[in-house]
């Protein structure tokens, strides 16, 4: 078994075992702690397949920004510990087959498509260079129309979160 | 270079650097006690050898043995955690700094740095970033409405000064083309005009230095920027509910973050290790060195001259002035820059 292999099978098994907590914790604290560690788990991943830029946007924008913010919330609200139910008996007669069968076909087409093969290092482009060359050269357009798409939605929840003002022009 | 002779080289170079590190975190302690004390008409440390000088020795001896208190109603598992992870994001950023050119021993050229990573900046900045859950999580677990108060601080101030921060370092990446802090440092060697020095600060960068400062000062929580810690309001911020070595890990964070800080100052807007070679050959190669330390020590010293000059910020200050200023005014570099290097 080569090192990268050993390596890919670690970071899986935190991204799992990650994924796994989060949904068995009751403390909200520790569930964005495991999805913190998924994170950087999925960042290890990109870093093995070479694309070394989007493990570290990954960290960035996802382990560092967004879950400070999701931290930030649950700190804010001082949200306790959930209490435990049984589950609801419909997710559990459809929802684990569901899961299984969703599991399988997508399984099904990767291994149509590639075969055994797993994919080499490097084999994407993962240079900043190459990056910038595919967002900023080959799809600028949905690039750009992604960007005012995101300033849309910005402006949205700055007015929805804004008090609306009274007719006087004084807001209570 | 072999695989052993690299595994080597590697761990001999991260204990190196990680002794320099901490030694300079206990000195970079004593002279802040020590100039403060100066700016402040008294003596600072004076008791523990020549000037003072053993005092981080005893400080940590202190630490070491004092009673490791933990208050009953915590929340255990963060409240260890957060520390350490507030000392390993610290420490961890200093491992793609390069402190100089490459050396040769035994026929081997060893770069002086522990790894050079293309990414490198990206790198210092994502563990940067990793680093305010240390703050956070100790603010949130220790149960405390002071503490909750400094964490929530911390984490709303990082989060608004990295974007500032990442911004100010865009313009030295479009004039360098790259994430590498090496051939960052190698863009810059040079003069303009024959004697000023090609360093990015004379480069068009010095707005682009000017948001970095501000925005590296908020991001270590260092006057006047210090809310998640403000004695005067929190008691202690994050750290209240913290004794002994963990609450000394805390500081060492801050100070290390502070180096860490200062480091990419030097390397992104100073030259890093360039300045005037002179002399015979041994101090020809020591000389490089002896620059990066020094430019270093100049920024360490401006951290401590502020701390003892400046207010600290109110609240809403400290955001309108992140937000509305420092922001709008990082963009517009960016833009300048990019005109002026596409031009």
């Amino acid at each position: 078994m080569s090192f990268h292999l050993i390596l890919f099978l670690a970071f899986g098994a935190v991204c799992v075992g990650g994924a796994v907590n989060l949904l068995a914790q009751r403390h909200p604290i520790n569930s964005a702690l495991s999805l913190i560690a998924v994170m950087a788990a999925l960042a290890g991943e990109y870093l093995l397949l070479g694309a070394e830029f989007v493990a570290a946007v990954q960290v960035i924008v996802y382990a560092g920004a967004v879950m400070v913010l999701f931290v930030f919330v649950i700190m804010l609200l001082n949200a306790g510990e959930e209490e435990q139910t049984n589950g609801s008996r419909v997710a559990f007669l459809l929802g684990v087959p569901g899961m299984l069968t969703g599991g399988v076909l997508v399984a099904w087409v990767v291994l149509r498509q590639s075969g055994s093969e797993t994919v080499p290092i490097g084999a994407l482009p993962g240079r900043p260079t190459d990056i910038a060359q595919l967002l900023f050269h080959d799809f600028l357009l949905p690039f750009e129309v992604t960007s005012v798409l995101i300033l849309i939605a910005i402006m949205g929840a700055v007015v929805l979160a804004s008090k609306p003002e009274t007719p006087a022009g004084r807001a209570d | 270079m072999s695989a052993g002779v690299f595994i080597l080289v590697s761990v001999i170079k991260s204990v190196i650097v990680l002794v320099v590190l901490l030694t300079a975190v206990a000195y970079t302690v004593w002279l802040e006690r020590k100039v403060v004390g100066h700016m402040q008409n008294r003596w600072g440390p004076t008791r523990v050898g020549p000037f003072g000088l053993l005092q981080p020795a005893a400080d940590g001896l202190k630490f070491l043995f004092k009673e490791d208190l933990t208050p009953p109603h915590v929340y255990k598992p963060l409240f260890l955690a957060a520390p350490m992870m507030a000392l390993i994001f610290a420490l961890t950023s200093i491992s793609v700094i390069p402190f100089g050119n490459s050396i040769t021993l035994w026929g081997t050229s060893i770069p002086l740095q522990i790894t050079d990573l293309n990414i490198g900046l990206l790198l210092i900045l994502g563990v940067t970033s990793l680093g305010v859950y240390g703050v956070a999580l100790a603010g949130w677990s220790s149960n405390n409405k002071y503490s909750l108060l400094g964490g929530l601080r911390a984490s709303a101030q990082m989060v608004s000064y990295e974007i500032a921060l990442g911004l100010s370092l865009v313009g030295v990446l479009i004039q360098s083309g790259s994430f590498s802090l090496r051939a960052i440092v190698d863009a810059q060697g040079g003069h303009f005009l024959g004697f000023i020095p090609r360093w990015n600060i004379f480069h068009g960068q010095f707005i682009g230095f000017f948001i970095y400062l501000m925005a590296a000062y908020a991001e270590t929580n260092r006057i006047p920027f210090d809310l998640p810690e403000a004695e005067t309001e929190l008691v202690a911020g994050y750290h209240t509910e913290y004794s002994a070595m963990k609450f000394a890990m805390f500081f060492m964070a801050e100070y290390s973050n502070m180096i860490t800080v200062a480091c990419l100052a030097t390397l992104l807007f100073f030259g890093g290790w360039h300045g005037p070679l002179f002399g015979p050959p041994l101090l020809q190669s020591l000389l490089p060195l002896f620059w990066f330390g020094a430019k270093i020590f100049c920024f360490i010293f401006l951290y401590i001259w502020v701390r003892g000059t400046l207010p600290r910020f109110r609240y809403d200050q400290l955001m309108s002035f992140g937000w509305k200023f420092l922001l709008p005014l990082a963009i517009a570099n960016l833009v300048a820059t990019a005109i002026a290097v596409a031009w």
